[in-house]
């Protein structure tokens, strides 16, 4: 027989060892290790570099996988020799259009205003006035000249290509076409059988959802 | 030989063999309680950020949507805070000057990132994906109550497992329609619904998953 079992005083030693250093081990628990790994959060502060941000910026070319912005119809709004298109390159469908109408109430409304008269909140607030989606010489620009001016921005417009993907973009412009048709439409471009529907109450379930009342949503037609 | 005890301890050994019962409990629920507490949870608690930024002047009061800042919200795991350049769309002009914004110019400046603390962080064991809980339904208000009437944003609910786990037992009493997700006011009562035929109807549709997949470990923690 083994020597162990002749000293059994030893394996009692060994047993209150373990259950000192189990609790040992869960006091050391409470430093909550596993809530702070040795790994960055999005935009989490990083002591590693000299601006403290994990998030490093990309190098200059970069193009990440699926993201090769290879149409410059679709990329820039522009033909092959530099002028705007002036047709959408996609479809436009019912679902692109309501996409459109959610993109701009969200990106847009601040400053054109609910319906593109250029009179939004922000404005209001003193913001430079943009023209109006309405005026005879907005109305003639190209579908590509207003992706562009998303996309870059124009005069005291910031570009807004880091909040809007380039398909919202797009659904945007579509949108900004149907308010100009809505906004310059006689009573002879609504079909017939949907003419009296004109004089009927608006309805609540009309237009994507957002946290703004329904009086605030129109009040830019209100010209 | 005298007694060491006196003949009262008699009574006080029962009685403190019976107690221990209770003083365990006590603890116990004391301790899950301080964990309940906003002292662990920092419920109601406004943490110091560099710029007193107000939620309730920009949503309430100017009407801004949540996505025109946290644009990723939809289809990220983590919902941005935005760059400066979103602030400086309009601070280029509106109160330009003021010395409150004077971190916001200080950083599009040098384009060193404003630090701000952190209201809703999760331990890093959870794997909390805010996409999936956009396109099923979860509004905003949810689980961060009312945002728009904030002025310093602080946390509205517990986000401990337990209240996870609340809903992820019985999502239907939560769940709202997609379109209705960022609108802080909304209630089934809007649309002559009751949360009760509205949740269990929307489970179906958004294909929620069963209350024995969502409360699985390996849902949050992978």
């Amino acid at each position: 027989m083994s020597r162990i079992i002749r000293h059994p005083s030893r394996w009692r030693r060994a047993v209150w060892a373990g259950v000192a250093a189990a609790l040992l081990a869960s006091g050391a628990g409470c430093k909550q290790k596993m809530s702070y790994q040795p790994r960055y959060d999005p935009l989490e502060r990083s002591e590693i570099f000299a601006d403290r941000s994990s998030a490093r910026p990309i190098p200059a070319g970069t193009v990440a996988r699926g993201f090769l912005r290879d149409d410059p119809e679709v990329f820039l709004g522009r033909k092959e020799n530099g002028d705007y298109v002036t047709e959408f390159p996609f479809p436009v469908t019912e679902e692109v259009m309501r996409r459109g109408q959610e993109r701009f109430t969200i990106y847009c409304t601040m400053c054109h205003g609910f319906s593109g008269y250029g009179n939004g909140m922000i404005v209001q607030r003193g913001f430079s006035p943009p023209p109006s989606f309405h005026d005879p010489e907005t109305r003639e620009k190209s579908a590509g000249y207003y992706f562009s001016v998303i996309t870059n921005g124009y005069g005291a417009m910031p570009g807004h290509a880091h909040q809007i993907p380039v398909s919202d973009r797009w659904a945007i412009v579509a949108y900004v076409r149907a308010l100009q048709l809505s906004q310059n439409a006689r009573l002879e471009d609504v079909p017939a059988e949907h003419r009296k529907d004109l004089d009927a109450p608006p309805t609540a379930t009309a237009g994507p959802a957002s946290s703004h009342s329904p009086a605030n949503s129109h009040s830019g037609g209100a010209h | 030989m005298a007694q060491h005890f006196h003949r009262s301890m008699n009574t006080i050994a029962k009685v403190s063999i019976f107690g221990a019962v209770f003083i365990i409990g006590f603890s116990a629920w004391l301790l899950l309680e301080i964990n309940r507490s906003s002292n662990v949870t920092n419920v109601g608690i406004a943490l110091p950020q560099p710029v007193q930024f107000s939620h309730q002047h920009h949503v309430a009061g100017l009407g801004i949507e949540c996505r025109y800042c946290h644009t990723s919200v939809e289809h990220s795991a983590f919902a941005n805070i935005p760059p400066i350049s979103t602030c400086m769309n309009c601070h280029q002009q509106i109160w330009f000057g003021a010395p409150m914004l004077e971190p916001v110019r200080a950083s599009w400046k040098s384009g060193q990132a404003l630090e701000w603390n952190r209201v809703h962080n999760l331990g890093d064991y959870v794997y909390f994906n805010h996409g999936v809980h956009v396109q099923k339904g979860i509004g905003c208000v949810s689980c961060h109550g009312r945002v728009d009437q904030m002025q310093l944003v602080y946390k509205d609910q517990p986000h401990t497992m337990e209240w996870c786990l609340s809903c992820h037992r019985n999502p239907a009493q939560h769940i709202r329609p997609r379109d209705q997700v960022f609108n802080m006011t909304w209630k089934p009562e809007d649309i002559g619904e009751t949360q009760a035929t509205l949740g269990a109807r929307l489970v179906k549709e958004y294909n929620i998953e069963s209350a024995r997949k969502l409360t699985s470990c390996s849902t949050c923690h992978h």
